[in-house]
């Protein structure tokens, strides 16, 4: 049976010190299905609003967990340090649930992670979804064969890596990043995933900072977040 | 060649640990002419060995007591001059946290970790480097694990050690997948026990 606190559980307010979006991909809807019974349809909505609300404490938890450091790392910039939620073990552990209970049934069979960070949350998830784990890397770092992609960053240019026959043509992909900012570095890991036939699913991130317009960057490439932040 | 470490007991030889050695991929001059450079990209190519690998280490580590998993990202270098190469503690080290309901603290190069951070300066066969740990990123008397893919000559888990010893907490053990014995980590890590799953010559 469900706590009538559930059913009186409303959305959280945006904090004073960011915004809390919520993905309204995360959230199965509500909508009542043909049954024989009027308890078991209201039963079903239940269930909906209760997972709802589940999901609703664990986006709270994980963006409370994110520490906003000031003018790092040059002046201007709000830095979202996701180190604290990795010290909050309930928190890492709902970041990861959530990005594996969207993609487990999606039929992914890569999941590709953006050096440095993106090592913290892909492995977690390919290991859950059963998927390879392929690092995207910064030029150098990779050994053996590797093809590239050069990509602009706000000033000047970087280059990013990936292994040759890491991932083959049908391959199934989801990227992984901590955070989307310009969208510049996932824009080069989908490249580079494409240059080899591969399909990328979707991009997943912790954090969005939509004032950077990462979103538009990527264009029609799906994009889901659990967090969006406010970064300058 | 990677080869699982020789259980006392032949019989009890854990068979997930060949699917690990033999996907281990050994290149050889990389960085430079005469290393052989021990690449664990293509285990992370093969889930079900990927997922061996850290159930290994969750085995080992579930109900021990320990409150936080510490991994490296930093430069390594293996008889070379100049360049290093980047360590992989931040891939195995997350996934064993969340299975033992630890917390995962990055340790990495300068200049990486935003706020306050205390520094561990150590000494590599030529030259010196440099590892960093946030500041309250661990308690006083905490259990820490301390994860990385490989230990070569122990530098920088020795450092690794350190900070979190200087920090109060107690280093129970450090887990690596491989260990190349003829560097002498294992004897660098002193008091400190090392656990491996396969090893290389």
């Amino acid at each position: 049976m469900l706590h009538t606190s559930l059913y009186c559980r409303s959305f959280p307010s945006p904090s004073h010190l960011r915004s809390l979006v919520l993905s309204s991909r995360l959230f199965p809807s509500v909508a009542v299905r043909t049954s024989p019974t009027l308890s078991l349809r209201r039963s079903r909505a239940n269930r909906s609003i209760a997972m709802a609300a589940t999901e609703d404490n664990r986006i709270k938890r994980i963006a409370s967990s994110i520490r906003v450091i000031p003018d790092w790392p040059k002046p201007g910039v709000m830095f979202q340090d996701i180190t604290t939620l990795l010290l909050d073990p309930l928190a890492f552990k709902d970041s990861i649930d959530l990005f594996v209970e969207r993609y487990k049934d999606k039929g992914i069979t890569v999941v590709a992670g953006v050096e440095a960070r993106g090592f913290i949350f892909g492995p977690p998830i390919a290991l859950a979804i059963g998927a390879k784990f392929v690092p995207m890397r910064k030029p150098n770092k990779l050994p053996g064969e590797v093809i590239s992609e050069e990509y602009s960053l706000e000033y000047g240019t970087d280059v990013m890596e990936m292994h040759v026959g890491a991932v083959q043509s049908g391959d199934r992909v989801l990227v992984i990043d901590d955070l989307i900012a310009t969208g510049g570095t996932l824009c080069a890991a989908i490249r580079l995933l494409e240059r080899v036939g591969a399909e990328v699913v979707e991009s997943a991130c912790v954090i969005e900072l939509p004032e950077l317009k990462g979103r538009e960057r990527l264009g029609d490439r799906p994009l889901f977040v659990l967090i969006k932040a406010k970064g300058v | 060649m990677a080869a699982p470490i020789e259980e006392k007991d032949q019989a009890t030889q854990d068979p997930r640990k060949e699917g690990i050695a033999s996907s281990i991929r050994v290149v050889p001059h990389v960085p430079k002419g005469g290393i052989m450079f021990q690449d664990i990209t293509p285990l992370l190519l093969d889930p079900k060995v990927f997922k061996d690998t850290v159930d290994l280490f969750i085995e080992r580590y579930t109900g021990k007591d320990i409150s936080a998993v510490a991994g490296t990202k930093m430069c390594r270098a293996l008889r070379i001059l100049e360049e290093g190469i980047e360590a992989r503690g931040f891939i195995f080290g997350p996934p064993i946290a969340l299975a033992i309901g630890a917390k995962f603290i990055p340790l990495r190069k300068p200049r990486k970790l935003p706020g306050e951070v205390i520094s561990e300066e150590y000494v590599l066969e030529y030259g010196r480097d440099c590892l960093e740990m946030h500041v309250g990123a661990v308690q006083q008397g905490e259990h820490v694990l301390v994860v990385d893919d490989l230990i070569a000559t122990g530098g920088t888990l020795c450092a690794a050690i350190s900070l979190l010893e200087r920090a109060g907490a107690k280093v129970v053990e450090c887990a690596c997948v491989i260990e190349l014995p003829e560097l002498k980590g294992r004897e660098r890590l002193k008091v400190t026990p090392l656990y491996v799953l396969v090893e290389s010559h």
